[in-house]
């Protein structure tokens, strides 16, 4: 037990490597902030763009979004980051982890909203455009509201997990919270880092993953 | 247009890459299939497990389900590659990976089996109970069934979501699709074999992504 303590819980190795996990905790927060609104935007355009009903248009959208869906964002991130420089774009690791994440999860956000669009009655619409609503005021005022709370269960879903995805930013060497913990324990020899970098993750996390399964388990409830 | 096919469509490139990608693309799926079932399976026993009204179990199952849901699947991999061994656990970094996406779609699919369950119309309980059915009885012959049908859509997310994770494999020397097209990317200089990686991503999940549209319009509670 107490070589279990001093390898996963070693309080000096913990006071060593404060400044660090302080730092990549920073790092990791603004990835999140940074790249959540932008994902969230890319879906919107693509949910509403949909909703206009033009066939050709959403044939391609379509295919943008399964395509992007299929795609792991760590294959993503490797072709922005290690394939890009060879048509001499090269960007730096943080801008390559949002353009990884954000165009990722483009592809998730529109799938959720366009569903949640096609989920509300085609009455809605036409009752907004008889009372003389114009096409972008059904859409802000009629439309979205009613759609966002249909799918809220997987938009918070997706978006705990968006937030958890900024961690592959450890591969292209940003120094986030996780690869900040990693070289925090290449520094000690000791894998106290890894212990704290994952509990920061969990209580950073764990409110917002409990409100998502809470929201989960409304969408089976048999009606 | 020239520098992009040169650089992203070399055919020289891919032919010369296809075996190693190839392979590293077979260990993606017997990795992918592997957590599935292990995933799912291990979900499902825990989920039975946490409706047997034992608190202290159900209190291990929620904290195991709760850490292992909120942790990012990258953490878990590193935690278990490089973490472990000091408690004298060192995993091929095959092993790791199966082992830690399976803890996260196991967390997954416990908590989806369980509101499944859950979801279930007490109705249905008490008609079994009515007839004369014992609770293990009524649980496998009766609810289970119909919870796994309601657990299918959000299920089917997930395994493929934490399926694509094996491509996470690589951050601990995994010899998967895109690890092997990186190694062979790194020795010609040149990433075509990435676009060959790319396409064999999505000639895996494609079907599958298609697939989960179908199963959730087909198993939603909402569609009628």
């Amino acid at each position: 037990m107490d070589i279990f303590l001093e390898n996963f819980f070693n309080i000096d190795s913990l006071i060593q490597i404060y400044p660090l996990l302080v730092q990549g905790l920073e790092l990791t927060l603004l990835l999140a902030i940074v790249t959540l609104p932008l994902a969230v935007l890319c879906g919107l355009l693509i949910a509403i763009l949909y909703s206009f009903h033009i066939r050709w248009l959403n044939i391609l959208l379509l295919i943008y979004v399964d395509v992007l869906r299929s795609f792991p964002v760590i294959v993503l991130l490797v072709l922005i980051f290690y394939g890009l420089p060879f048509l001499g774009l090269k960007l730096g690791s943080f801008a390559a982890v949002v353009m990884a994440i954000t165009v990722n999860n483009s592809g998730y956000y529109g799938e959720i909203l366009r569903a949640g669009v096609e989920s509300v009655p085609k009455g809605q619409r036409e009752a907004a455009h008889a009372l003389g609503f114009g096409p972008i005021r059904t859409v802000v005022y009629i439309i979205l509201p009613q759609a966002i709370r249909n799918v809220l269960a997987p938009l918070a879903s997706n978006s705990l997990e968006l937030v958890k995805t900024t961690s592959i930013a450890a591969l292209v060497a940003l120094p986030e919270l996780l690869r900040s913990a990693r070289v925090a324990q290449e520094q000690t020899y000791n894998p106290t880092p890894l212990t704290a970098a994952a509990l920061i993750f969990f209580v950073l996390l764990w409110p917002f993953a409990r409100w998502v399964a809470k929201l989960e388990r409304r969408t089976m409830i048999v009606r | 247009m020239d520098k992009i096919v040169e650089n992203y469509f070399n055919l020289q490139v891919m032919v010369e890459a296809f075996p190693t990608v190839l392979g590293g693309f077979g260990l993606t799926v017997l990795v992918s299939i592997l957590v599935i079932i292990l995933g799912i399976g291990v979900g499902l026993g825990f989920a039975v497990l946490h409706c047997m009204n034992s608190r202290a179990l159900s209190a291990a199952i929620v904290v195991y389900v709760d850490l292992f849901r909120t942790l990012p699947q990258l953490v878990v991999i590193i935690f278990v590659y490089f973490g472990l061994p000091y408690a004298g656990l060192a995993l091929s970094p095959f092993a790791t990976t199966v082992v830690a996406l399976a803890l996260v779609l196991s967390a997954f699919a416990t908590e989806i089996f369980h509101s499944a369950i859950r979801a279930v119309p007490r109705g249905q309980w008490e008609a079994s109970e009515a007839l004369g059915f014992t609770y293990f009885r009524a649980l496998f012959l009766i609810v289970l069934p119909q919870a796994i049908r309601l657990a299918i859509p959000l299920l089917t997310n997930r395994a493929i979501a934490i399926s694509k994770g094996t491509a996470l494999g690589t951050a601990v020397a995994l010899p998967e699709t895109l690890g092997q097209a990186q190694s062979v990317m790194a020795i010609v200089a040149n990433p075509s074999p990435l676009t060959l990686a790319a396409a064999f991503y999505l000639t895996f999940f494609i079907p599958l992504v298609i697939a989960s549209r179908w199963v959730e319009r087909k198993f939603s509670p909402r569609s009628r």
